[in-house]
């Protein structure tokens, strides 16, 4: 009977597993545990930082939200903290939103084909540059005229209601919300650039070439055909940039001025939930200390808000123009 | 009269269309030029102070004790920053680059892949210091002292890496034409041996190109490095023992002595020349890889 058997292919033997398999399952296994290292990071980020912060939520509770940051009188209240990431991160969003919607319909619709490549790269530089570069240049080099700038600006709107609050009492050292706003806007221009760029790079040409074949301008061509196509692309591109406008620590270390607080003065001193934690961490224990790693639970909290907020605009997106096509 | 008329308002209204579409055009066209200021106003300064004490000894010399002091040079920093970013790219590109080829080769659109794909892009998110605090206090607090090292920076920087290699190196296998793996099953080759053999080599390039960019990214991050190495002023060639320092940590405390001091300030200077430059060459390297394999398979 054995002899009938047929004869196996080489390398076959009976009653054996196929050769290859091992090694083919535990390749499988590898790719998927790398994959699961993600969420296994993610769970930890939250399960460590919140534990060693948890001496300062148990002690202040909803005080963690109050404006009355004092380390030297065991008060935590991280209010002027929370105000200063979200005040700092909108002037830089609004300053970098239009700059970065501008550079991409350059790079889309204006510039000659020849030269789009040369001024993606160059834009993209901006993003090589390190932060404490930024911090360090806006610090030494930015900030006295910024100082200046600001004293005038002052000078000029004392008589007028709302801004001579908002311009009121202007840092002399330059150090502001303003100035951390304006690098951080530099910071982030090219992140929300080259998302915008691509959402309008997906604007099909017949939608472009039959609102110039209606006579309309360029102008008229970008208003009535590619921005209304980019929408949600240039919303999440926004979000993304001002995820990362928030968590930007160390150029807004050197520039902010230390002085957490709420208040209306763009161009006094404040300081904000990352800055903080790199300014205070080195002499900071105890609660101190539990209340800047709570101050980065707070932070991380936002950032994956705001992450998942996009995410979930593209996403729709994604299924509308999925379903027109 | 109207008829009149009629000419004349098409005319304006033509003028003044025109005239929009003319100013949103300079506008757009200015806007570029804005972005290039700060660029340009940067490198200059960067390159113009930092060689006011760049050369030979500033690369080679120790770091003086406190950087108030005068002299010295800013080798350990460089050496920081080679050793503690080379570690963590040995351990994020590796790890990287398998969860990529798990969400493209074998997750596909399943739910677990599409939830660990949602969860890289939260990833990228996390603010950086973030990150420092969670090595802080998972890795260097239960150590104590001994926690403070170049490897507790690199696991820092590593877990930011991480998520951008994943993406980037799905993103590379995505445009892996299926023919080659359909052609690789055909003669009977596994799917493990099918990925190293067949899909890899095909993608390499662009993996290395987006792995060199992930490097450039984090070698310039500060604010992880803060609570995690310490700080030395001698070089420290061994990641796993004793404290370090870094190029970035290096600018950020010389730039904030208070009071303002020339030689610190200038030490700043050098150190971020020499940082730039190293993140340039990475990002450099980088874009010439892609873009000769961009031609190769432009010409395939």
């Amino acid at each position: 009977m054995a002899t009938d058997a047929p004869a196996l292919p080489a390398g076959l033997t009976k009653g054996k597993r196929p050769p290859g398999l091992i090694a083919d399952r535990g390749f499988r296994i590898l790719a998927l545990a790398a994959g699961l290292m993600v969420l296994v990071i993610l769970a930890l980020i939250a399960i460590y930082t919140t534990r060693e912060a948890w001496p300062w939520f148990s002690a202040e509770r909803l005080g963690i939200f109050s404006d009355n940051w004092d380390p030297a009188h065991q008060h935590f209240g991280a209010g002027g903290l929370i105000y200063g990431t979200l005040l700092v991160a909108g002037v830089a969003v609004l300053l970098s939103l239009p700059i970065s919607v501008g550079i991409a319909l350059f790079v889309t619709d204006v510039a000659p084909e020849r030269i789009r490549r040369p001024i993606v790269y160059t834009v993209d530089l901006l993003a090589a540059i390190p932060s404490v570069v930024y911090g360090l240049w806006a610090l030494l080099v930015l900030a006295e005229p910024l100082a200046s700038l600001f004293q005038t600006i002052s000078d000029a709107t004392a008589s007028i209601p709302i801004l001579s609050t908002l311009f009121a009492n202007p840092s002399a050292s330059g150090k502001s919300f303003m100035t951390a706003g304006i690098i951080v806007a530099i910071m982030i221009t090219p992140i929300i650039t080259s998302i915008t760029r691509e959402v309008f790079a997906t604007v099909p040409s017949a939608q472009k070439e039959a609102a110039l074949a209606l006579g309309a301008t360029r102008w008229e061509m970008i208003r009535g055909a590619v921005f209304p196509h980019s929408r949600s692309g240039m919303v999440a591109g926004t979000m993304i940039g001002l995820g990362r406008a928030m968590g930007e620590t160390i150029a807004i270390a050197l520039v902010i001025g230390s002085s957490p607080r709420i208040t209306a003065n763009i161009f006094g001193p404040g300081d904000t939930l990352a800055s903080i934690i790199a300014n205070q961490f080195g002499e900071a224990s105890g609660t101190h200390r539990a209340a800047l790693i709570g101050c980065g639970v707070v932070l991380f909290a936002i950032t994956i808000l705001i992450s998942m907020a996009a995410r979930a605009v593209v996403a729709r997106t994604d299924r509308r123009s999925a379903g027109t096509v | 009269m109207s008829a009149s008329a009629m000419p004349l308002t098409q005319s304006t209204r033509k003028g003044r269309r025109e005239l929009k579409n003319a100013v949103a055009t300079a506008l757009i066209v200015a806007s570029f030029v804005v972005a290039l200021i700060p660029l340009t106003f940067i490198l200059v300064y960067v390159v113009r102070a930092g060689m006011t004490v760049f050369g030979l000894n500033f690369l080679t010399e120790d770091l003086p004790f406190s950087n108030r002091f005068e002299g010295g040079g800013i080798y350990p920093a460089i050496v920081g920053t080679l050793v503690i970013t080379g570690t963590a790219t040995a351990m994020a590109v590796p790890l990287g680059i398998l969860g990529g080829v798990y969400l493209n080769e074998y997750g596909g659109h399943g739910i677990f892949a599409r939830l660990v794909r949602f969860l890289a892009d939260v990833m990228t998110g996390v603010p950086s210091i973030v990150m420092g605090l969670f090595i802080y206090t998972i890795w260097v607090l239960p150590r104590k002292e001994s926690g403070l090292s170049g490897f507790a920076g690199a696991l820092a920087l590593g877990c930011l890496m991480l998520p951008i290699v994943i993406r980037t190196t799905e993103e590379i296998l995505k445009l892996v034409p299926d023919e080659l793996r359909e052609g690789s099953y055909a003669l009977g080759t596994r799917k493990a041996q099918t990925i190293r053999r067949v899909v890899f080599p095909s993608a390499a390039p662009g993996i290395v190109s987006g792995a060199l960019l992930g490097v450039a990214r984090v070698a310039g991050e500060t604010a992880p490095l803060l609570f995690t190495i310490g700080i030395v002023s001698a070089a420290n060639w061994n990641v796993f023992d004793g404290p370090n320092t870094a190029l970035p940590q290096q600018i950020y405390i010389n730039a904030s002595v208070f009071g303002g001091f020339d030689a610190a300030q200038n030490r700043a200077w050098g150190g971020a020349l020499a940082l730039i430059l190293i993140v340039f060459l990475f990002t450099l390297v980088a874009r010439v890889i892609s873009a000769v394999y961009a031609r190769r398979s432009a010409a395939v």
